[in-house]
């Protein structure tokens, strides 16, 4: 038997949605407290990007973003969340500027975190310089605001994941959640194809893909503190608890920098010889280390707090 | 200009820079007889995890010694396309260098780009785009990405972009476009010695602010991006 949906609380409901399948509006919807989402610059004002029309190609009226306010058990919060089924979730001019203009009041206010629901293939290439442009203004912001205390979160599970200049915005968050099909890389398996030939990377072998990029990867590795199941609200859980773990103040500066530096160095060191990350994973003491992609989310979690590996005092 | 010229032309009263296999690193002497720290990437090397390692770490090692202002040098490729790199996390290493940058620009370590070549993608962001002021020289060849991939990519033919690219600055690779932007603040000559023309720029450095939206808005490349940031930061003002 199915509830009537009027029954169905928003928890439920969270519970029930993939945060992989989810809009970025739906994602927010059932991220934040009911009914707590502000939207600024909404599509009504239809702030489309002026240069698609160039290429004869479809706007968004949000231009594949949507910024705002909300709150989280009460806790209130900036977010940011990118659509991944517009233009690959890809940062063009106004869709940047409007995450720009975010980190520049969560600077000025100081006290009031970010959460950024990460969906993007990184730049948009019809307007490459303006998008590539606004990558680099969002990270100077994001350090900026940073600097000023502000915690920011990325959350990261989405159908596009979080490549290119995304996944260096994705670097300079304070911590990160990522599901299984979340991916963090610079340069996507096409392009590594297209580029270096297909002995190099083969994008068609999704396994390889997935181990080299995805969710689980990159939690063995301490990129990401937290690893989601893919519902929305196992993505608001970890965006609580990482909100938690942060502590009170934000302290990024020079100590941090420096314990950046050391863990990747540490990572060069310990795994830089490793050709795939089995060997990674092998080296770290897992055993059987080929079947972590099967393991299901309950004992990949417990296996990752048991290696132990974090980055969110060194980021 | 090659690197040695740059490097003759910036300081003629000399300087202990040296290109070590595609990164380039040193110290040198200003007009003013201050120092500073010169690092980059020269040879069009790709910018991958062991590069971005050393020179985050020579930035980090010159912080609380009296170094100066953090010049970088940058004729790169884009970041290195490889299977290890990105099993090792390079966007994490991309960003450190870049972290690291941007705490020194406003901890009293003014950083200047100083882009003589080709780069392109996450090793701009890293690099350049992550200092204070970013200048170019004549002959610089910055490119997002190519036309050939970006055909691909976009399914457009060559033909249709190398057309629109003449009338269209913000996809089109070139220093140009990317000044356009308000992403490369000025060019310099290179006819006149670089160091009256860095020396120029010290003496007037911008404060420390990105003001890369109202550059590119002034010179009409981005006319929305500066608005649109402006309005939204207003709102979040006004909800808390």
């Amino acid at each position: 038997m199915t509830a009537p949906i009027e029954d169905v609380t928003p928890a439920e409901r969270a519970r029930g949605t993939s945060f992989y399948e989810a809009s970025a509006r739906t994602r927010l919807e059932l991220l934040l407290d009911a009914g707590s989402l502000i939207e600024f610059i909404g599509p009504e004002q239809r702030e489309v990007s002026p240069h698609l029309e160039t290429f004869d190609l479809p706007e968004q009226f949000d231009d594949g973003i949507v910024v705002g306010h909300g709150r989280l058990d009460g806790t209130p919060v900036f977010v940011a969340a990118q659509e991944g089924r517009f233009m690959g979730g890809a940062f063009g001019e106004v869709h940047g500027a409007k995450l720009t203009g975010l980190l520049h009041a969560a600077r000025q206010i100081g006290s009031i975190p970010v959460l950024i629901l990460f969906d993007t293939g990184g730049v948009r290439l019809q307007e490459a310089n303006a998008g590539e442009l606004a990558i680099a203004e969002i990270m100077r912001a994001m350090i900026e605001a940073r600097a000023a205390g502000v915690k920011v979160i990325g959350l990261i599970g989405g159908r596009s994941g979080c490549y290119g200049g995304g996944g260096l915005i994705a670097g300079c968050c304070s911590a990160l959640a990522v599901s299984e099909p979340g991916r963090i890389a610079v340069s996507g398996p096409e392009v590594i194809e297209t580029n270096r030939g297909v002995e190099e990377f083969d994008s068609r072998d999704r396994a390889l893909v997935w181990r080299t990029m995805g969710g689980k990867h990159r939690r063995l590795l301490g990129a990401a503190d937290i690893f989601a199941e893919d519902t929305v609200q196992d993505f608001r859980e970890a965006a609580l608890e990482l909100l938690g773990l942060l502590g009170p103040v934000g302290t990024f500066g020079l100590d941090r920098l420096k314990a950046e530096h050391e863990r990747l160095a540490d990572r060069l060191r310990r795994f830089g010889a490793c050709e795939d990350a089995i060997d990674i994973w092998t080296a770290e003491g897992v055993a059987h280390a080929a079947t972590v992609p099967e393991l299901p989310a309950d004992q990949f979690i417990a296996l990752a707090n048991r290696i132990g590996r974090t980055s969110r005092d060194a980021r | 200009m090659t690197l040695d010229d740059i490097l003759v032309s910036l300081f003629p009263d000399g300087h202990e820079v040296r290109n070590d296999d595609g990164i380039i690193a040193g110290a040198a002497t200003l007009r003013s007889g201050g120092k500073m720290l010169v690092i980059g990437v020269a040879n069009r090397t790709a910018l991958g995890v062991d590069e971005a390692i050393r020179l985050s770490g020579l930035v980090l090692e010159s912080i609380g010694r009296d170094s100066g202002p953090i010049l970088v040098l940058v004729d790169s490729d884009s970041q290195r396309m490889s299977k290890r790199d990105e099993l090792l996390g390079l966007n994490e290493f991309l960003a450190h260098l870049a972290k690291v940058l941007i705490h020194a620009d406003m901890h009293g370590r003014p950083t200047i780009g100083l882009l003589y070549g080709h780069s392109a993608a996450g090793a701009l962001l890293a690099t350049g785009l992550a200092t204070r002021v970013l200048v170019g020289l004549p002959g610089a060849e910055p490119a997002v990405m190519d036309l050939p991939s970006m055909a691909k990519v976009t399914k457009l033919s060559m033909a249709a972009l190398v057309e629109k690219a003449k009338s269209t600055p913000v996809f089109a690779p070139g220093l140009s476009n990317l000044e356009q932007m308000g992403a490369v603040h000025m060019t310099w000559s290179d006819s006149r010695p670089l160091a009256e023309q860095l020396e120029a720029l010290l003496a007037d450095m911008p404060v420390v602010q990105d003001r890369r939206g109202a550059l590119g808005k002034e010179r009409g490349g981005r006319l929305k991006a500066a608005d649109i940031a402006e309005r939204v930061r207003d709102l979040a003002l006004q909800t808390r």
